[in-house]
């Protein structure tokens, strides 16, 4: 699967997505879900967390292992994905579709600090050499 | 499996291969200061002969005396089976074990032990063991501020034993947890509820509920738990798992049930031991189930629809999440947890429930025997289960010291740890004490104290 060029992308291996209402919606790529395996847990931050940008905010939990995803920028969470909640499986079937919080950035041009789809694939190819 | 330990010139192979000089050599690395140097304390190694001998001198020493000591170690009948199974080759380790396909017949003694302690609790889940109670308690603290989020604040009572609140103490405290102790009714031995109240509308991870508490008095768990509840506190309920035979499992503990359940493994078939191997137990709600550290072992069917055993919820374990597992100190202790499955299993629902009725009738007669001695009380009035805090007229290490002398151990002295009761001793009959034993306590303690 191609990662979607209308996303934003961690080093952490978040994808990033700027709504209409200036929200971001986060969600794991599909390189993580693929590296982490059957989604059998997601635990997702509470509403009106404030979080500092690169902080531990939610767990993916695998099969294999239990992974954190990061807040890729700062700012404040609005929502968490209950469709999740009893379906974690949607991360695997649908990454690019299963948000797992969305918040609401501090500052809106700090998502220009993230990486495209080409620098993220370019990191991808770089960490499995 | 033998034990063949490195010969002489293992080492110096081993040594010459990686170019040391001496073993020492392999410690350079470690700063002088930190290094203990020679240990004078312990002797040159001793031979298979002699150390028969000195053992059998040792073991000698120990006279039969009749115990009377509770206090978290707790003497009951354990029969012969128990551990002549128990110590069979198959199961005779102290490790949970990770490969499956081999150890089926070992997972499922565990996943007995967990439905066994789910239904004894009340609760949804339980693990597959801790080390002993007081660290249990010290995990089920980490369980509930973990789950609460926000607060660090544990409530707990000064009814909880003084050990299990210090090893509590000592592995949260670091990680930012304030443990905030709640004095007890003087009358009564149990949680003082007005200043309990005082905490009411502050932002608490947890409330600890002892029951029995350590001065073997029943506390008001449903209230304690609703208060709990009230406040966006988790309820631990600390427990001993014979009492449990009797009393309301702390799942239904107030309109919603305790959110964990802890407490020590030991009455169930453990011996005395001069003071272990224990284990402890843990159970929860299933909400809480990935914040429970250890091992969980699940039941499954394999691709031939056979039933198989494994281990499961594992990702959070330490040897997956490192430092951010759950727990780095949940390793188990299997082979007290296979004596305790299979003492549950011989002595059954109402063998336990005989157990502990037989006990708390033994500490009630001996109560009253004791209380009718001139110097002797009661420290507290209301329901107890198997031991009872006396209050003396006189030195309660004096009066322990004539007890022994006269073959008898008198109970666990309460005075250091609570000066402010004075001379109290906490004193534990179980099933395995006679009524001639409950008059040869009686008359001990008399002799003790008027001469």
């Amino acid at each position: 699967m191609s990662n979607p060029t209308d996303l934003k992308y961690t080093a952490s291996h978040e994808w990033v997505k700027a709504e209409p209402d200036g929200t971001l919606s986060v969600g794991i790529t599909d390189h993580a879900q693929e590296l982490l395996g059957d989604m059998v847990f997601v635990e997702c931050p509470a509403a009106g967390r404030v979080l500092k940008a690169g902080e531990e905010c939610a767990v993916v939990e695998s099969v294999k292992a239990a992974a954190d995803v990061y807040a890729p920028v700062a700012g404040t969470v609005t929502a968490a994905n209950a469709e999740l909640d009893g379906a974690p499986q949607k991360l695997n079937e649908d990454p690019y579709g299963a948000w797992i919080f969305r918040m609401k950035p501090a500052n809106a041009a700090d998502l220009g600090n993230l990486m495209d789809a080409a620098a993220y694939q370019a990191h991808v190819d770089s960490e499995s050499h | 499996m033998p034990f063949i330990p490195h010969t002489e010139s293992d080492i110096r192979e081993m040594l010459a291969a990686i170019g040391a000089p001496d073993l020492e050599a392999l410690f350079e690395e470690i700063p002088a200061e930190l290094r203990s140097g020679k240990l004078s304390a312990v002797p040159p190694g001793m031979n298979e002969m002699q150390i028969t001998r000195l053992m059998s001198e040792r073991a000698a020493q120990d006279a039969p005396l009749l115990n009377f000591i509770g206090a978290g170690a707790y003497e009951h009948h354990i029969p012969a089976a128990v551990w002549k199974i128990a110590s069979r080759g198959e199961f005779y380790t102290a490790y949970t074990p990770y490969q499956a396909e081999a150890s089926q017949g070992t997972l499922q003694v565990l996943y007995e032990y967990q439905t066994m302690m789910a239904s004894l609790t009340g609760m949804d889940v339980s693990n597959a063991s801790l080390y002993d109670g007081a660290s249990g308690l010290a995990e089920a603290i980490l369980m509930a501020v973990r789950s609460h989020k926000t607060s660090h604040k544990i409530l707990v009572p000064a009814t909880v034993s003084p050990v299990y609140r210090s090893v509590a103490r000592s592995i949260v405290r670091l990680q930012g947890n304030e443990l905030v102790e709640i004095p007890f009714d003087r009358a009564t031995g149990t949680v003082d509820m007005q200043a309990l109240a005082a905490h009411a509308g502050s932002d608490i991870a947890a409330l600890v509920i002892p029951q029995p508490n350590f001065f073997g008095q029943l506390e008001d768990a449903d209230a304690l738990t609703d208060w709990a509840h009230a406040q966006g506190a988790l309820a631990i309920g600390l427990v001993n798992p014979t009492a449990l035979a009797l009393l309301k499992a702390p799942g239904q503990w107030g309109a919603k049930g305790a959110d964990i359940a802890v407490g020590d493994g030991q009455p169930l078939g453990s011996p005395l031991s001069s003071g272990g191997p224990h284990f402890g137990f843990i159970c929860c709600k299933q909400a809480l189930v990935r914040q429970m550290p250890g091992r969980i072992i699940g039941r499954t069917v394999d691709l031939d629809g056979k039933v198989g055993y494994t281990l499961t919820l594992q990702a959070r374990e330490q040897h997956i999440r490192r430092a951010k597992a759950t727990s780095n100190i949940c390793s188990n202790q299997g082979l007290m947890v296979t004596a305790a499955t299979i003492y549950m299993a011989l002595v059954g629902e109402d063998g336990l429930r005989r157990v502990a009725a037989a006990s708390h009738g033994n500490a009630s007669a001996l109560a009253v025997q004791a209380a009718g001695i001139p110097g002797v009380k009661c420290a507290f009035h209301g329901a107890h289960f198997h031991e009872v805090v006396l209050h003396l007229e006189k030195n309660v290490a004096a009066v322990l010291a004539s007890m022994q002398a006269q073959g008898i151990l008198g109970g666990h002295d309460l005075s250091a740890h609570y000066p402010e009761l004075g001379q109290v001793l906490l004193v534990c009959a179980t099933e395995t004490k006679t009524e001639e034993d409950l008059a040869r306590y009686t008359a001990a303690l008399r002799h003790a104290i008027h001469g």
